[in-house]
């Protein structure tokens, strides 16, 4: 994680499509992801930041402050607050306000523990505040399973205060495995129930997610399912953009590709900033591969947004190696970057979830090493919100191995509400 | 469209970009992307101008190009990026 002297100097294409603007960079992110804390109430078993406790280094109160300073400065409009569970910080509500006096507009992404009614009107009450309730479940056991005993229950709670109070359009925020991939109808369902919009996201084996990715990615079949359910009802349903390895499943000439960028933003477009100020290039990719600097450390994010070595990189020509010869590149563009590092597959071949099939054979390879994880804030020791999934998949000596993270986003599409 | 005098909508923020600008609407919280300097030099001189015609002048776009830049500020103003100016603002 190197900090330049000066902002590299890159040569852009006049009138160049957007792609290709986006793809060498911009003076600031898009798609800003920013978890606040990684103290959870519960310890979901695909959970992307490897969350559970609090990390004793995690930004304070003045020093959040001056982080939405410098994102009003730099022109960021926009920040996307995860964690762990963001409203479990006691000054959540405060940097919420503060956020949104900054012209800095808020969607946050929660499990619902602390959205009683009390809260659902204070939300209702304010503009510019956006509301994600994560699950992984369209009924308590297939949700339960991944997220935790009563986590269910939780959510829909959150959802009726949030839908008594008047809030308008909440989110419902689903991580697509192949356990929920056959509920979509019900998903979509219990969204037009709370007058909510749902959107999917895809399973990345990034943090505890890959611990248990082999047992709840989306088999083969159901990823066409999945891309013929989002066809049909694409209109009405976000997807962070996060399914645009799917984009093969429609002609080489790239119609049925689905509607939003198609590019890995890692870097690019998307960032993360982390509980301690580490910049990553995407909230997928927590681990040191993909550590950009700190904002404390380095001065400030704007510095490492628009001087750090690793995102000049990313921000270079990249080859599509194995994947250039595919007809389907233009759309699938070789898919993403963390799924591709975290089941150690080379960066520049295809995702592990191809829908070509050559995930299949990649992963099948006796070459394929695993990265050691990067951060891992997990509970230690287990308590009674732990899922069944982790009790029945957390093996002996993985407790403070693996981590990478799941519940934020590519999250967020750097298209989200963007015609191009 | 040429004649008439519009402006930057007030909801709306320009960020200066490598490449151009990108607009942001705080109402509607739409992003667009304004892909050429020239785009931006006449979308931030039309409060300043009488009409589009002159804010694209003093832009120094060449007038064969003006149909193409109509074309996307009849795109902006779909969005709400740009408004047609009041009498009042016209005058001040
Ligand atoms: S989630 Fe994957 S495709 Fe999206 S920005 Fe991150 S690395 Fe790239
Ligand atoms: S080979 Fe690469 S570009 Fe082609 S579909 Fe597979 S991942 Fe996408």
């Amino acid at each position: 994680m190197t900090i330049l002297e000066s902002r590299p100097e890159t040569v852009r294409p006049q009138g160049g499509t957007l792609i290709q603007q986006f793809e060498l960079g911009l003076d600031a992110p898009i798609c800003l992801t920013w978890e606040l804390t990684y103290a959870c109430n519960l310890e979901c078993a695909h959970c992307l930041s490897s969350s559970g406790r609090r990390d004793p280094r995690e930004l304070t109160t003045e020093q959040c402050e001056a982080v939405i300073d410098e994102l009003q400065r730099m022109q960021v409009f926009y920040v996307n607050i995860g964690g762990g569970e963001p409203t479990i910080r006691p000054d959540f509500w405060h940097l919420l306000q503060y956020a949104v006096d900054h012209q800095v507009g808020v969607k946050f992404s929660t499990n619902g523990v602390r959205l009683n009614p009390e809260r659902a009107r204070f939300l209702a009450s304010t503009d510019y505040v956006d509301v994600q309730i994560s699950l992984d479940g369209a009924t308590a056991e297939v949700n339960d399973y991944v997220r935790g005993p009563g986590s269910f229950d939780t959510a829909i709670t959150a959802l009726q205060n949030l839908q008594d109070a008047g809030f308008e359009d909440a989110k419902i925020s689903v991580v697509c495995t192949r356990q929920n991939i056959g509920q979509l109808d019900e998903f979509k369902a219990l969204a037009d129930r709370f007058g909510a919009t749902l959107r999917l996201t895809r399973l990345r084996p990034s943090g505890r997610g890959a611990d248990v990715w082999d047992e709840l990615h989306p088999l083969p079949e159901q990823q066409r399912e999945l891309y013929d359910w989002l066809v049909a009802n694409g209109g009405d349903v976000l997807t962070g953009d996060s399914f645009f390895h799917l984009s093969a499943f429609g002609g080489t000439d790239g119609g049925g590709a689905l509607p939003g960028l198609n590019l890995c933003g890692a870097g690019r477009v998307v960032c993360l900033i982390d509980p301690i100020g580490d910049v990553y290039a995407c909230p997928f990719a927590i681990h040191d591969n993909f550590l950009a600097g700190n904002l404390l450390a380095d001065g400030g994010f704007q510095t490492v947004w628009q001087r750090s070595e690793l995102f000049a990189e990313l921000r270079s020509p990249q080859t599509g190696g194995a994947c250039s010869s595919c007809a389907f590149f233009d759309s699938c563009r070789g898919g993403c970057m963390a799924a591709k590092f975290f089941t150690g597959l080379p960066l520049d071949g295809p995702d592990p979830e191809c829908v070509q099939g050559y995930g299949e054979s990649a992963l099948a390879s006796p070459d394929r090493v695993l990265p050691p994880q990067g951060q891992d804030h997990s509970k230690a020791n287990p308590t009674r919100n732990q899922p069944v999934m982790l009790t029945l998949s957390r093996r002996p000596g993985l407790e403070d191995g693996p981590a990478a993270p799941p519940t934020s986003a590519c999250a967020e599409s750097p298209l989200a509400g963007f015609t191009p | 469209m040429l004649g008439e005098p519009w402006t930057l909508s007030p909801a709306v923020a320009l960020r200066p970009e490598p490449f151009g600008a990108m607009a942001y609407h705080f109402g509607n919280r739409k992003l667009t992307f304004l892909k050429r300097m020239e785009l931006v030099q006449v979308v931030r001189g039309l409060a300043d101008h009488a009409d589009v015609r002159a804010a694209l002048v003093a832009a120094g776009v060449p007038e064969a190009q003006w149909p193409g830049y109509v074309d996307a500020l009849a795109g902006l103003a779909a969005a709400d990026m740009i408004r047609p100016r009041t009498m009042e603002g016209a005058v001040a």
